[in-house]
């Protein structure tokens, strides 16, 4: 059988699904602990429709994790991309602060939600500061690279033709490093949007997120609940590292020789 | 008014000796709107002296004088060209040519207007909006000299620009190059390691020994421009320097230490 080459990465997911399907319908597992696909689907539907708990409808429930989430990000590039920029300058601050950048990045950051509701308490300022720390360090690492992979050349070009530091640092590193600051956020926001749930079991104040709503579903005994939150944080997740992408592709596109 | 290096020493940092010495007293003086080519044996550092009066980095001991001031770091009245073109890959071609411009912070209509000037002048046409990675070598090249006089510099200080470049766009460029020198009279400072290209283009030729680099030669060039390759005065000149390229090559070999 031939499959048209654009159709061959959605084949597997598709066997993946009909075989789980069957699975369900021979009766070898119990449907109510392990709900068959459409089932999820049909969860879906009714989370979207009637909501959890009823009237928290699942695009609500979206849009405030993504708001956590864009909370966290945006700190963390706020903070983590002027850093990297300026470790990747120095070599002296660099060798200051690499030893407590590394003693701080293996921490994972589900590790530091006891103490974000001891600073923060419940609520918005605990996710973020969660998602900040994921998101943080790719981030800052990535930029000190791109800065590293800097032609030199270009910056004492940049010099002749009468940049100063400041100038050198917006209109040259920045740009030059950009490739690796997008590897950074594409990471960072994947992993932010991944401690998203955990973030979430700090407790939430709104009602609303996708992680506090999979705790709500798993309280009320509904894995089909379960199941369809955790599709939706796989597809937004994979909506936005596919927006990231498509940035960085465009970045990159202009600077390489062009097919012609 | 015109370029004044004396006694301009220049050594390196190492680990083990003290310092690698790169330039030794070298002295010269270069007239406003001449065209010197610099040679010398691979290694040499005829790049550290160019670098030295672009002001990218400070000699030893010595100085270097334009019209009377002392270079002491970057300054808008030298212009850079390098052999990799160096262009902002993210910028593209007026913006590139502008770029000296928006560090002065010169309106961008008007450093735009600027930049098609040279770009008309250039034989750009066309290529406006297009980034470096679209163009040939030659033409990166050109957005790079047009890049380093925009800004009204006086000297044009070259670091092997044509290195990269193919045979026949090499030689296209050498006589752009001649033509702009003369409708523009700047000083052009150019390095290269090619005995055709240094007598073809340059009134005088500077020859720097093995390192540390002393001016070993300075011969002037007497033949009127357009210059013919295939002459006997031509040829002349040639073995001159040749002749001076291989003592220091045969001074580099007895300097090589056996195994």
């Amino acid at each position: 059988m031939k499959i048209p080459q654009r159709f061959e990465r959605y084949v597997c997911i598709a066997l993946l699904l009909g075989l789980w399907e069957l699975v369900c319908a021979s009766g070898l597992v119990n449907p109510i602990r392990v709900p068959s696909p459409h089932r999820i689907v049909l969860a879906l539907v009714e989370l979207f429709s009637r909501g959890l708990p009823v009237g928290h409808l699942l695009h609500r429930h979206c849009l405030e994790s993504l708001m956590r989430v864009g909370c966290g990000f945006l700190a963390a590039l706020a903070a983590g991309l002027p850093l990297g920029l300026v470790l990747g300058r120095s070599e002296r601050l660099r060798n200051l602060c690499t030893p407590v950048i590394e003693l701080f990045r293996p921490i994972p950051p589900l590790a530091w939600i006891p103490l974000a509701i001891l600073w923060f308490g419940i609520g918005l300022k605990s996710a973020a500061f969660i998602i900040f720390l994921g998101c943080f360090f790719p981030i800052v690492l990535n930029t000190v690279s791109g800065v590293l992979t800097v032609d030199r050349t270009l910056i004492d070009a940049a010099r002749v033709c009468g940049a100063d530091d400041r100038r050198i640092f917006t209109r040259v590193l920045l740009p030059a490093a950009w490739p690796g600051v997008c590897t950074g956020m594409r990471i960072g926001l994947g992993i932010g949007w991944m401690t998203l749930v955990a973030a979430e079991f700090t407790g939430v104040k709104s009602g609303y997120g996708l992680g506090y709503m999979i705790m709500t579903a798993r309280d009320i005994q509904r894995p089909d609940y379960v199941l369809a939150g955790m599709a939706m944080i796989g597809v937004v997740g994979f909506g936005l590292d596919m927006l990231l992408q498509k940035l960085q592709q465009r970045i990159i596109a202009i600077r390489k020789p062009s097919a012609a | 008014m015109a370029l004044i290096i004396s006694d301009l020493y220049k050594s390196f940092p190492r680990e083990d000796t003290g310092e690698t010495p790169v330039l030794n007293d070298i002295s010269l003086t270069i007239d406003a709107g001449s065209f010197v080519t610099i040679i010398g044996p691979s290694g040499c550092g005829k790049s550290t002296l160019l670098r030295l009066i672009a002001g990218l980095s400070l000699p030893t001991r010595g100085t270097i004088e334009l019209n009377g001031n002392p270079i002491s770091g970057a300054c808008d009245k030298t212009g850079f060209v390098f052999q990799n073109y160096a262009l902002f890959p993210w910028l593209n071609v007026i913006n590139n040519i502008a770029f000296p411009l928006a560090m002065k912070s010169v309106p961008k209509r008007e450093r735009t207007m600027q930049a098609h000037e040279y770009v008309k002048r250039f034989g750009l046409c066309g290529f406006e909006k297009n980034y470096p990675a679209e163009l040939s070598g030659g033409m990166q090249q050109r957005v790079a000299i047009a890049r380093s006089l925009i800004d009204n510099t006086e000297v044009l200080l070259m670091d092997e620009p044509f290195g990269a470049l193919d045979s026949q766009t090499r030689s296209q460029m050498q006589q752009f190059l001649l033509s702009v020198w003369q409708e523009t009279h700047r000083t052009v400072l150019f390095i290269t390691h090619n005995i055709d290209e240094a007598v073809f283009l340059g009134q005088r030729v500077i020859c720097l020994t093995q390192r540390p680099a002393r001016v070993g030669d300075d011969i002037r060039i007497e033949a009127p421009y357009p210059r013919d390759v295939t002459s006997d005065e031509f040829n002349v000149y040639r073995r001159a320097v040749l002749k001076f390229l291989d003592r220091e090559h045969a001074e580099g070999m007895r300097d090589m230490v056996p195994c």
